[in-house]
């Protein structure tokens, strides 16, 4: 097994799992996508990313989950600069994030269960130190029955609870959504929210990049709310209706 | 699958598809690379042998060039001169019909051979532990007053073994080419490969797979099937082998190309050797397209 050389890193002063200083980033030759972002997210806190399409919320994740590089700025997670840190210490850093897709990106030829046992596969466990507890994940989130399906005959709810049951299952120390509602019914949307509060209230640091203004009014959780790339907002719900 | 899921039971499935609609293609294409490197290295070895065949020949024999005097038997004096010679194991005059026919292509059959001094040729075997040398065999033909010019087939001999030299070299190259084109196909399907798993491969990456490990799954899987399509490339090429040493017999291809049955063992390392180049080729194509993603 790998051992994460970072799983032990004191953090912050303030605690601050992740710290952007000044960050803007683009695409390539592209126009900023991102501009000059300044803040930090405490360890155990819950936010949500707010804004309208076009407005970064996806960027800023993929910022925080390591799939892209500020093109300027200085961005921390866990204490260390991601841009000073060797390149075969990121995927140690990746193992302490659990992220749920817009898209999903579930693995159509594995099984709902192997889809949920991939991060800990990954991580070097055995299969027998982790069975039984995928099989509890796999019912905590609704999906104790459907354990066989494989991820195309799965309906969108099943795969939006099945991509989130892959995201937790390594105990992330930050949890990231994207959209993690926009597949799936109110009742749905709701049963979502109560298992993020639930993750948050064990200790993970939640961040949700979301349209839905009443899952975010619901939650009463502070928001990080985005136009053109630029931070005009963070905390509490605007009650002006800034997101 | 039907039935009750029993998480007791579960047994991770494999992270790439166990098997892909291309494969075939691929396996078809590096067992043809295979069966033609296979019959180059088998080419080689045959000509090599042939090449040492034909030098052995000729280092063990020499021919004396008699030019006859009138008062005297040139070939029996020339024989007698070679049997009294170290080295030497038989010296065989050939009679004066065997040398007009040699000289006869150049001549035509207008000449009258009868009429012109035809020189008579001597064939002198050499014994295999001690080889007379040509300047010996000539000092002793001199010291008993013959007139007389060894030839030592040296000007063959250069020829011969320049020509094994060239073979051998455009042997390798071939087999060479062959490998690298193994390898740049290999490379190709890689390539595609990943792009046709990207999916695939961004989960693991995201997941905190380090680089290493997803290379090392499409390093394992290409390598698999490179041994499979070089198994199947070097039997046949065995096969082939095998069929030309039947097929050959004393009249046949096999004084041409003297295929040897422990020549088929060349064939063995195919399987082996693809599969190494199959696996440096995804490796290092796998960790290029990877990095792209970080």
């Amino acid at each position: 097994m790998s051992r994460n050389p970072y799983a032990d890193d004191a953090l912050d002063a303030d605690d601050a799992v992740v710290r952007f200083d000044d960050v803007s980033m683009r695409y390539g030759r592209a126009p900023e996508t991102l501009k000059d972002l300044t803040f930090s997210l405490p360890q155990g806190s819950f936010h949500f990313v707010t804004g309208a399409s076009g407005a970064g919320k996806t960027s800023l994740l993929k910022l925080i989950y390591l799939a892209a590089r500020p093109s300027k700025g200085l961005l921390h997670l866990f204490g260390q600069d991601v841009e000073q840190a060797p390149d075969d210490i990121r995927p140690f850093l990746r193992r302490r994030i659990g992220v749920v897709y817009q898209e999903f990106r579930l693995l159509d030829h594995l099984s709902a269960f192997d889809n949920v046992a991939v991060p800990l596969r990954i991580a070097g466990h055995k299969p027998d130190s982790y069975r039984q507890d995928i099989a509890e994940l796999m019912a905590w989130v609704g999906l104790r029955e459907r354990m066989h399906a494989y991820p195309p005959t799965l309906a969108g709810g099943e795969k939006q609870r099945l991509a989130i049951a892959r995201a937790v299952v390594g105990r992330p120390d930050i949890l990231l959504a994207d959209e993690p509602t926009g597949n799936v019914d109110h009742e749905m949307g709701l049963r979502i929210l109560r298992l993020f509060l639930e993750l948050n209230r064990l200790g993970t640091t939640v961040l949700i990049a979301t349209h839905d203004q009443d899952l975010v009014a619901r939650s009463g959780k502070p928001v990080i709310h985005l136009e053109d790339g630029r931070l005009v907002h963070m905390g509490p719900v605007n009650p002006a209706g800034r997101a | 699958m039907n039935g009750v899921f029993d998480p007791a039971r579960w047994r991770p499935a494999p992270f790439l598809p166990a098997s892909d609609s291309r494969d075939s293609s691929l396996v078809f294409v590096v067992a043809v690379l295979c069966f033609l490197a296979c019959l180059t290295a088998l080419g080689v070895l045959a000509s090599d042998r042939a090449a040492a065949g034909w030098s052995r020949q000729l280092t063990g024999e020499m021919t004396v060039i008699v030019r006859p005097k009138a008062t005297e038997t040139p070939d029996s004096a020339a024989a007698r001169a070679a049997e009294t010679l170290a080295g030497v194991a038989e010296a065989r005059a050939l009679e004066r019909e065997k040398a007009e026919a040699l000289i006869a292509p150049w001549l035509g059959d207008a000449a009258d051979l009868a009429d012109l001094p035809v020189p008579r040729l001597v064939a002198v075997t050499l014994e295999r532990e001690a080889p007379a040398r040509a300047e010996a065999l000539e000092r002793a033909l001199r010291a008993r007053g013959l007139d007389a010019v060894v030839d030592d087939h040296s000007t063959w001999l250069e020829d011969i073994q320049r020509g094994a030299a060239i073979a051998r070299w455009i042997g390798l190259g071939v087999f060479l080419l062959i490998a690298a084109a193994a390898a740049a196909v290999i490379a190709f399907a890689t390539r595609a490969g990943l792009a046709a798993r990207r999916e695939v491969v961004e989960v693991l990456h995201m997941a905190g797979a380090q680089d290493a490990f997803i290379a090392r799954l499409f390093q394992a899987r290409f390598a698999r099937i490179a041994a499979l399509a070089g198994a199947i490339g070097a039997s046949g090429a065995a096969i082939l082998g095998a069929g030309l040493r039947l097929a050959g017999g004393g009249d046949g291809l096999t004084p041409v190309l003297p295929v040897a049955w422990t020549d088929l063992l060349a064939v063995l390392p195919c399987p082996l050797a693809a599969a190494l180049v199959a696996a440096v080729a995804a490796r290092l194509t796998a960790t290029s397209l990877i990095r792209e993603l970080s």
